[in-house]
């Protein structure tokens, strides 16, 4: 079974953004980038599946600038075995992502795409369901636990309310909540390794996908910052702010 | 025009967040239609008939809305789409899951987790854990949006309106539900309570966050919530989570014990009324954010805490 797992290039998530002062969008020139968090669990849990002889072969896809690529080798260090750059440096939203995973599905006939539930930078949560949908896939999204057997897989979920557990009938579209598994520390000599794995890349019109945003962006500001209070010196001033000050209690 | 509203229920009865929901529809203008999937859901469907505003409840009624499984709630949620300028949804997990699902088949982007609405086409949502607001507009023919619940407050009740039998979309048959786990606590729920109780690493042990902090919450009859530390940890399950990729809360008071106050986790509470720190670290994050500041050491504070309340 081959598994695809798309990963996204994202600010570090220890990076404390900075709204551009023209209000156009963030400042990402001299941030440090990383992997998505959340894709390099799906990584992590796809070459878990290989390791365990349930999968047979594991394709990092990302859809980005060129940049991406540096990504993708991290990824193939985690263990994928070869990597797909759609290249673009047109701000692919999530439909336009789901879209181009769908050609390159249609192409290779992966049985399995594991993601990340959402991206730390637009914190969208939408791809995974998207590209089941175009599938028409079953999906199975914020996952905890991953089982699969007999063409089925037993996905335990992170439900607000608590876990829940689907059997799906693959193929599917898996998406990782942040307790499914801890990401390997990639190895000096697989890091070595990953720079010789193959990296692929096509344009959005090799597959034929019009990439172009359907969501305009208008403004981008920073949120009303919130003032840092006062430190009470113990409890029974506590109590007495609270009840006599913020009256919340 | 008019604007759906997809109910989030356990078929007896309507969860809060879609009363957030309809208001947030209430604001776009038009008709408020509110459509209820599930099976045996008639009381889901009168609570959601009462909520002021709500001019029609549509209700599908079948054993394969049992589960609430996104392939089939979607699929009826396209099936329904002719009239809506608007489908909106609370950005829960059932919301997150079914939406983007329901957005790629009418070939139009979603709008997640919106804060506010500027008007029809045009909307605010946080981005980058909330760090940054982005205004956005969609030049989709039907807009798709999940709510942040929060931010919108609660419909009220006094509505009356028609409830309308639907016709089923076909069982997709491909998603089957083997078990839930679902925390059962008397306390109010989390992303809607008036006063959160939430811990930290610095709790230390699962024992000792539901010795130190249940006591606190009974006191208050706050709802208890949990930093991504506590949770990956082990001292509590997921559905204590606070944060970017967790619940989102603003109550009215927000008291965190021993959480630093890592960005992730300011996200899901930095739009508290009040928010009360204690950590014994005094340089933590956290009172940055915090109204009222107390640095002690948490094992002392909080049961003294409790007597004094």
């Amino acid at each position: 079974m081959k598994v695809f797992v798309p990963v996204k290039r994202v600010v570090d998530y220890n990076v404390k953004v900075r709204v551009k002062s023209d209000g156009t969008g963030v400042d990402l020139a001299n941030v440090k980038m990383s992997m998505n968090p959340f894709d390099e669990i799906a990584i992590e849990e796809a070459v878990r599946l290989k390791e365990a002889g349930v999968a047979t072969e594991v394709v990092a896809i990302s859809c980005g600038t060129a940049a991406s690529q540096e990504t993708l080798r991290t990824a193939l260090a985690i263990g994928a075995d070869r990597a797909i750059l759609v290249e673009t440096d047109a701000d692919v939203q999530p439909l336009a992502v789901a879209k181009l995973l769908k050609a390159l599905v249609d192409k290779e006939g992966p049985q399995l795409v594991i993601l990340g539930k959402q991206a730390i930078d637009d914190d969208s949560n939408q791809t995974g369901q998207m590209l089941a949908a175009l599938l028409g896939w079953s999906q199975a999204t914020f996952a905890s636990k991953v089982v699969i057997a007999g063409g089925k897989a037993a996905v335990t979920r992170e439900v607000d309310g608590g876990l829940e557990t689907l059997e799906l009938t693959m193929p599917a579209v898996v998406t990782t909540d942040l307790r499914l598994n801890e990401p390997r520390y990639a190895t000096l000599p697989n890091i070595m390794k990953a720079k010789k794995k193959p990296l692929d890349t096509f344009k959005p019109a090799d597959l034929g996908v019009d990439v172009a945003p359907r969501l305009t962006t208008l403004k981008v500001v920073e949120p009303a910052k919130r003032q840092a209070g006062i430190k009470v010196a113990d409890v029974a001033q506590l109590l007495d702010k609270l009840k006599n000050e913020a009256k919340v209690i | 025009m008019a604007v759906l509203v997809i109910a989030e229920h356990d078929n007896a009865a309507l969860k809060a967040a879609t009363r957030n929901t309809v208001t947030a529809a209430a604001r776009l203008g038009g008709d408020i239609h509110v459509l209820v999937a599930g099976s045996g859901c008639t009381g889901a469907a009168q609570a959601a008939a009462q909520l002021a505003g709500v001019a029609v409840v549509k209700v599908a009624d079948a054993a394969h809305y049992a589960d609430q499984t996104a392939e089939n709630l979607a699929a009826l949620i396209v099936a329904q789409k002719a009239g809506y300028t608007h489908i909106l949804a609370a950005s829960t997990s059932q919301g997150k899951n079914t939406m983007p699902r329901v957005a790629a088949l009418l070939d139009v982007a979603q709008i997640s987790d919106i804060v506010a609405i500027e008007d029809a086409d045009t909307f605010v949502r946080p981005i980058y854990a909330g760090n940054a607001l982005a205004t956005v507009r969609s030049g989709d023919a039907v807009k798709v949006v999940t709510v942040r619940t929060t931010a919108f407050d609660a419909a009220g009740q006094g509505g009356g309106a028609k409830i309308e039998a639907i016709a089923a979309a076909p069982d997709a048959g491909v998603a089957k539900l083997l078990g839930r786990e679902l925390t059962k606590s008397a306390r109010p729920e989390l992303a809607a309570a008036k006063i959160v109780v939430s811990g930290g690493r610095g709790m230390g042990s699962g024992e000792n966050y539901h010795k130190v902090l249940e006591p606190l919450a009974d006191k208050l009859g706050a709802a208890l919530g949990a930093s991504r530390a506590a949770v990956d940890a082990g001292f509590v399950s997921n559905d204590y989570q606070v944060g970017q990729t967790g619940k989102i809360v603003a109550p009215q008071l927000y008291i965190a014990v021993g959480i630093s106050g890592a960005i992730q986790h300011l996200a899901g509470m930095k739009d508290s009324k009040v928010i009360v720190a204690i950590n014994k670290d005094p340089d933590a994050p956290i009172f940055q954010v915090a109204d009222y500041g107390l640095v002690a050491d948490l094992f002392q504070a909080v049961p003294e805490l409790v007597t004094a309340l």
